[in-house]
């Protein structure tokens, strides 16, 4: 897993008009370097589209496809990062969400302290955290790592860990747009009680910065490789692995697999933040 | 001839007009307004001297030189900004000192014009301050500077009062007018804020929808609009609806109205009789008179406004306060007056 | 939870809040699953393999298996932030200044979100199929008659590891520089170009200067997103590059550098360098806002 920058990958720029007044030169050089970044960004994808779609002779099919779904051990492995992934968003969002609310409600002093925290994860990089994991955990008094199970538990809070810097901070910019403490009071002065307000008035303002959090979770822990290979799980990232450098046309449909959800997952995020309502608008002059 | 010349100028975007037939004389040393609404093409046309837009139709000259197609950096014209628009990573020196390395003015000639710039400005001490540790007001002092230093042909402001505190405002209004009148500068300033076009103009252009309205001096403008437009945007203005009876009289219900200035529209044609709130006394006259009932008093520190309701008609009155001054009461019954030559007469739309 | 009127109704404020308590979840979580790993490591680097405490292992770094690993994962991770950097920077400006049709815009940004999460198995994947030995553009090279594989270059070293690092990393790039582009004022070019300037001086003298934090902070990100990167290199090579990343991957399975204290060492290594180009970043981005903004 990589280090990204989180509030970039959220927060789609709004697009605004900016008036372009370019020469010719300039648009020359421009077209050039849309071209070579295009060259580069799908020469990989055809190449692999070729291999994936051409399993048998030089016909097109989906034989590779076939082969790979229909392959038990890609059912399990999958099966099993799918329930991870889908563990380790309500895990994180169980931590992130009171949190988050709670700072900016209660105690925005202890922002600045939470905020270092959730950027951990870009100072350990996921080796390093497996690491110290499994040195923590391996020991009495805290031998959790001895069985399957427990190991997958400690898996999912290292990816709920790993994913604080971009759930926080989508969490906390949705808080930041809907003005917390305004609504909590609004809703109190009209005699709402706690969960009602949780409920019915915080929950729905925050959905797309929660469903955006959760599908960028969810995108990187599907095929995580670090921290899965040495806990020994059996997940999705470490068969990959085994694939790569065993077959041909099997990875090469796996990875097309991969990229359409990654696609996927950023193309759904960057919908919902662009019809998100009230989201600022800059107001230009006329 | 004149110093700044439109001729005939046009500006289309797409299919809209932004500006309409727009002809204009400047001369030398010459301080002109364009005022108007937002959208009346008054920042265009402005955008248009600085060479950021160019006109669809027409003509435009600097000092006798045809500068309709020249590009914005060949024109020598200085402009200064609503947002002020300094280079946040220069200090005031190297901002207002920018125009002058760009034209390889040597380092010490540089260094002086800065230096007698931030003196015009009164910020002599500012010269290594950043933008971001300067308030609004110093900010856009730093940018007419910097527009200054080229020596330009002319000065162009674009709205340049409007993002700051009104007691800023009114402190660099009258500074940019003394610096005006100190370098003689053709200048162009946009506003939508009348009173700033009054207070600061030989002659100020009216706009509306992308067309002139009228052009004349500020005095000529505020008591003699020519249309519609200019007399009600231009200052408070109360209309009364009537019915020509002469070229000298207007019934308004049960009162007739008496103007000196001429009535053109034959009689039986429905018009407003026109009549600023300043010029309406209350009590009896000698000219014209109304009767109405007082409907609010609102103390405005040197002025007094009282809203006087005649039927469905609410007429404004602005009394100039005086420790004399007697108050209506509100719901009395009041008679106000006004001389024949306060009043001018419109059609009725 | 207790309710909110609770402290307000009162009207007098309590002595002491015991609102913090609120965020103690949070902090057992993280001490469980983040601070703490990180803090074992830590105080194992600073302990003898015999007992006792000693900074004994951090003198051990400069042992010449460990200086090469950190010297590939720095060599590998400054020539793919700066190479990234300013492509990723010269894209940016592409769709936003270049005069391109609109559309590219929205596809480029939505493009590089993917393209700076497709990191890993399927990554390396994807470019063994492209410039592997039996790879399409390998076989494309091949056709015209130049063997890749003839010179210097192999997907598995160095160089193939910079190719393929870049797929993630100008999109990054891309990502975190077209806000800052976006940021600049019209109102500065116009006013560069009213004072004389040509498009081009207003570039060198107003708006690369003014974006220089941004770009340098990006790339310093870069950089650490590069340098903390292990699965993608571990699934190209199976762990024959010894990026520092790798290196510590198979101390945990193995004790490969057969001196324990030695491996806490350089993972302690790999953060403190990571805390510092986050650090850095975090510094210049806040000096870019003070512009921008």
């Amino acid at each position: 897993m990589t280090v990204t920058a989180p509030p970039v990958v959220i927060e789609t720029p709004p697009a605004i008009a900016t008036p372009v007044r370019a020469g010719a030169g300039s648009k020359v050089l421009a077209w050039v370097i849309m071209l070579a970044g295009v060259l580069y960004f799908f020469a990989p994808l055809v190449a692999t589209g070729e291999r994936a779609f051409r399993a048998i002779g030089r016909t097109f099919s989906f034989e590779a496809f076939r082969r790979v779904i229909t392959d038990p051990e890609f059912l399990r492995t999958f099966g099993e990062s799918v329930i991870n992934a889908v563990a380790t968003i309500v895990v994180s969002l169980l931590v992130i969400v009171p949190t988050a609310y709670w700072v900016t409600l209660k105690v925005p002093k202890l922002r600045s302290i939470i905020e270092f925290i959730t950027l951990l994860p870009f100072v350990i990089p996921a080796v390093v955290l497996v690491f110290g994991l499994i040195r923590m955990y391996s020991r009495p008094p805290l031998a959790i790592l001895g069985s399957y199970g427990s190991t997958r538990i400690i898996l999912i809070c290292a990816y709920a860990a790993l994913s604080f810097p971009y759930m926080y901070r989508s969490v906390d910019n949705g808080l930041r747009a809907i003005n917390v403490r305004t609504l909590t009071e609004a809703a109190q002065s009209l005699g709402a009680t706690w969960p009602t307000i949780v409920w019915r008035v915080i929950f729905p303002n925050l959905r797309v910065a929660l469903l955006s959090g959760a599908l960028l979770t969810f995108a990187i822990v599907i095929g995580e490789l670090t921290v899965a290979l040495y806990l020994g799980q059996h997940t999705f990232g470490p068969f990959m692995s085994n694939l790569v450098r065993n077959f041909v046309a099997e990875p090469a449909a796996l990875t097309i697999l991969s990229f359409a959800m990654t696609w996927g997952a950023m193309g759904f995020i960057s919908y919902l933040t662009r019809r998100q309502p009230g989201k600022r608008r800059m107001r230009r002059r006329p | 001839m004149a110093f700044l010349v439109l001729d005939r100028v046009r500006k289309e975007f797409g299919g809209s007009t932004a500006v309409e037939d727009f002809n204009l004389a400047v001369e030398a040393g010459e301080f002109v307004s364009f005022l108007g609404p937002s959208g009346c093409g008054k920042t265009t046309t402005l955008r248009m001297i600085a060479g950021f837009e160019k006109p669809s139709v027409g003509r435009i000259s600097i000092g006798g030189r045809d500068i309709t197609n020249a590009r914005p950096n060949e024109r020598n014209v200085g402009m200064v900004f609503q947002s002020y628009a300094l280079f946040p990573n220069m200090t005031v020196g190297q901002n207002v000192g920018f125009g002058l390395k760009l034209k390889k003015v040597g380092r010490e000639e540089t260094q002086s014009r800065v230096n007698e710039l931030l003196e015009l400005i009164h910020m002599p001490d500012k010269g290594d301050s950043y933008p971001h540790e300067l308030s609004g007001g110093q900010q856009q002092r730093v940018a007419l500077a910097r527009a200054l230093a080229i020596r330009p042909q002319v000065l162009l402001l674009d709205e340049p009062l409007s993002a700051l505190d009104a007691k800023i405002r009114d402190e660099l209004r009258i500074e940019i007018r003394r610096i005006q009148r100190t370098l003689d500068i053709t200048t162009i300033y946009v506003t939508h804020d009348q009173e700033e076009a009054m207070a600061l103009s030989d002659r100020v252009v009216v706009m509306s929808r992308g067309v002139m309205e009228q052009v004349g001096p500020p005095f000529q403008i505020y008591n003699y609009p020519e249309t519609r437009f200019v007399a009600s945007f231009v200052g408070k203005l109360n209309q009364i609806p009537g019915v020509v009876i002469d070229s000298k009289t207007v019934q308004c219900g049960d009162e007739r109205l008496q103007t000196t200035t001429p009535i053109e529209e034959s009689p039986g044609t429905a018009v407003n009789v026109m009549v600023r709130p300043e010029e309406l006394d209350i009590g009896a006259g000698e000219e014209n008179q109304l009767v109405g009932v007082v409907e609010s008093v609102n103390f405005l520190g040197a002025i007094v406004r009282v809203r006087i309701a005649r039927g469905e008609q609410m007429i404004t009155a602005d009394l100039f306060n005086e420790r004399l001054l007697e108050l209506p009461e509100v719901e009395e019954a009041v008679t106000i007056s006004f001389p024949a030559h306060a009043c001018w007469v419109m059609k009725a739309n | 939870m207790t309710s909110l009127t609770s402290t307000s109704v009162e009207g007098q404020r309590p002595p002491r809040s015991w609102n913090w308590v609120g965020i103690l979840p949070f902090l057992l979580f993280s001490s469980a699953f983040l601070l703490g790993p990180a803090i074992i490591l830590l105080v194992r680097s600073l302990q003898a393999n015999e007992g006792g405490w000693t900074l004994g292992n951090y003198r051990q770094l400069i042992d010449p298996q460990v200086l090469e690993a950190y010297g590939l994962s720095v060599r590998i991770s400054i020539v793919t932030a700066v190479v990234g950097g300013v492509f990723g920077f010269l894209l940016a400006w592409a769709i936003i200044y270049g005069g391109l049709p609109r559309v590219f815009r929205s596809l480029l940004t939505t493009f590089s979100g993917v393209a700076s999460n497709f990191a890993g198995v399927p990554l390396a994947a994807a470019f063994i199929f492209t410039l592997g030995r039996i790879g399409m553009i390998t076989a494309l090279f091949g056709f015209f008659g130049i063997d890749l594989y003839d010179s210097d270059f192999s997907l598995y070293n160095f160089w193939g590891l910079t190719v393929v690092y870049m797929f993630f990393q100008f999109p990054l790039m891309v990502l975190t520089i077209t806000p800052a582009l976006e940021g600049l004022k019209k109102e500065w070019k116009e006013a560069s170009e009213n004072l004389g300037a040509t498009s081009w001086q207003y570039w060198r003298h107003v708006a690369l200067p003014v974006l220089m934090p941004s770009i340098l902070g990006t790339i310093i990100l870069l950089f650490g997103n590069a340098f903390g990167a292990h699965a993608t290199a571990y699934a190209l090579t199976g762990g024959t590059l010894r990026l520092a990343t790798i290196l510590i991957g198979a101390q945990i399975s193995g004790d490969v550098l057969q001196n324990q204290g030695l491996g806490y060492a350089v993972a302690m290594g790999m953060v403190l360098i990571m805390g510092l180009s986050i650090g850095l970043y975090t510094i210049l981005q806040r000096r870019a806002e003070r512009w921008l903004a």
